[in-house]
């Protein structure tokens, strides 16, 4: 037990140095026209961390990202339920729903401004559309493979459908729900970036696009290292959720 | 009627049902023209588009980038997938980046691409690439981890050389696994170039579709619009009807 955790302590060590080390490579061959080195990247995400005018941009982003997210997840597990428990309608949905998953959906981006305007429900919205059909997709999956000896077990013991779905069917479907949120949560995030990056005046996907149009390369990879800090920081928190669950 | 062409039928109702209550609320003035056109003229849009040979250069440029960053990363991903098979610590390091990945909006890399690339198709193919690669490599493990062990062992057994035993009953018994990634790896590298088209390129249907945006041309924008989202769904459409059948082979044998 002890040896297999300092093994992996190990490799976690020797990945994020390899990565740093591609980085800094990277940095050689491309020049500062393109990005900053690891360490000059850091103490300038550093700076922007302790400066004034950065964190309302973070706000900006996580405010609509709770917002998406909250709908996201609310919406997609009570229809994923639905369709899950009604047989033929989840039958008729799932094709559907998967074909609308492959989509590109920033096509849509157009129609969403035109409907929502340039505010902070068109992020939302974008990060909703991104969202929603993972977490259906998943919920509706395993509702579907529940094994129809629990739903019999509840009826034997004569539980009332309150606790046949707290007792029983929340439980068994939950670590499947959690790996669709864990896919919904990174690509909210994705669609309220996305979001900020075509029309948007503050946000972190506001702040990487202009740093690209200005080529102010500190900037652009400062903000994307912070992003994806975070995004693989959150995940990896999920994961750990999930697997101390099973 | 059998209960496959029930579902076949109301799937079909469901569409019919939406696209006519579109055309309807549009056609009735209560969604402004501006805002959103009805169904039929987007259709209308992208046929005389179409017909008119406007749009052909568009679609080369972003199928052929497509079609580049696809291939691409399925053959990267089922090298780089069947190798970390085989190095079972080197995966348990690469696990959690892996698990992360997607988590990862990739264009913010284009500038990055665009310096190491130059100014030219490469980038955008990099970006499909990147966007689809993961889910090549992960059906790759999947399907490699799915093989039975019996199966190795009666390949064993029959002293299969290694490569038959590839050939013979690793790629047979991994293949909806495989086929899985590849089908993914198709609807995500067209999410990646159009992406990239749509915000940091300057040409294909992603940008003619920004620029139209732009330029308030709605026709051009939502006929255009219509043709990637008909291109994906019918992609989409045939690999699950494929996928199904393969499946359906497997469970008889």
């Amino acid at each position: 037990m002890t040896r297999g955790r300092y093994d992996s302590l190990i490799d976690g060590v020797v990945t994020v140095v390899v990565m740093l080390a591609a980085w800094q490579g990277l940095f050689a061959y491309a020049g500062d026209v393109a990005i900053t080195p690891p360490f000059t990247t850091i103490a300038y995400a550093a700076a922007l961390l302790g400066s004034e005018t950065f964190w309302p941009h973070v706000g900006a982003t996580l405010l609509a990202f709770v917002e998406a997210l909250a709908i996201s997840t609310v919406l997609g597990i009570a229809l994923g339920l639905w369709l899950g428990l009604r047989r033929f309608a989840g039958d008729v949905a799932e094709p559907m729903l998967a074909a609308l998953y492959t989509i590109p959906k920033v096509t849509l981006y157009p129609v969403i401004l035109l409907l929502f305007g340039l505010n902070l429900s068109a992020k939302v919205a974008f990060g909703v559309i991104h969202g929603l059909i993972p977490i259906v997709l998943f919920t509706l999956a395993a509702v579907r493979n529940l094994p129809p000896v629990y739903r019999r077990a509840a009826r034997a013991l004569h539980l009332t459908p309150w606790q046949t779905v707290t007792r029983v069917l929340a439980p068994a479907v939950m670590p499947e729900i959690i790996s669709g949120l864990r896919i919904g949560f990174a690509v909210t995030f994705l669609g309220v970036l996305i979001g900020e990056m075509f029309a948007s005046q503050r946000g972190l996907g506001f702040l990487v696009i202009n740093g690209i149009n200005s080529h102010n390369v500190r900037l652009t990879t400062a903000v994307t290292m912070l992003i994806i800090l975070f995004a693989v920081g959150a995940n990896g928190a999920l994961l750990a959720f999930a697997r101390r669950r099973n | 009627m059998s209960r496959a062409a029930k579902i076949l039928w109301t799937r079909a109702a469901v569409v019919v049902g939406a696209v006519l209550s579109l055309e309807i609320v549009c056609r009735a003035g209560l969604i402004n023209p501006l805002t959103l056109i009805p169904p039929s003229e987007m259709a209308a849009a992208m046929l005389q588009m179409l017909a008119s040979g406007e749009i052909n250069g568009d679609i080369a440029h972003t199928f052929l980038t497509v079609a580049m960053a696809f291939i691409a990363a399925v053959l990267v991903g089922f090298v780089v997938g069947a190798a970390l098979h085989e190095l079972p610590r080197m995966r348990r390091a690469v696990d959690p980046l892996l698990a992360s990945y997607y988590a990862i909006p990739i264009f913010v890399f284009y500038p990055l691409l665009v310096a190491v690339f130059g100014l030219n198709a490469l980038p955008l193919i990099a970006i499909g690439f990147l966007a689809a690669v993961p889910a090549m490599l992960i059906g790759t493990l999947l399907g490699l981890d799915r093989v039975p062990r019996v199966l190795r062992k009666a390949a064993k057994v029959h002293r299969l050389n290694r490569i038959e035993t590839v050939t013979r009953v690793v790629l047979p018994a991994a293949l909806p696994d495989l086929f899985g990634g590849i089908k993914l790896a198709l609807a995500y590298s067209f999410i990646g170039v159009i992406a990239g088209e749509f915000i940091l390129s300057s040409g294909g249907l992603g940008y003619g579709i920004a620029y139209a945006y732009e330029s308030f041309e709605n026709r051009a924008m939502y006929g255009r619009m219509l043709f990637v989202l008909l291109v994906a769904i019918i992609t989409n459409g045939i690999l699950y009807a494929w996928e199904a059948r393969l499946n359906r082979r497997r469970g008889r044998a």
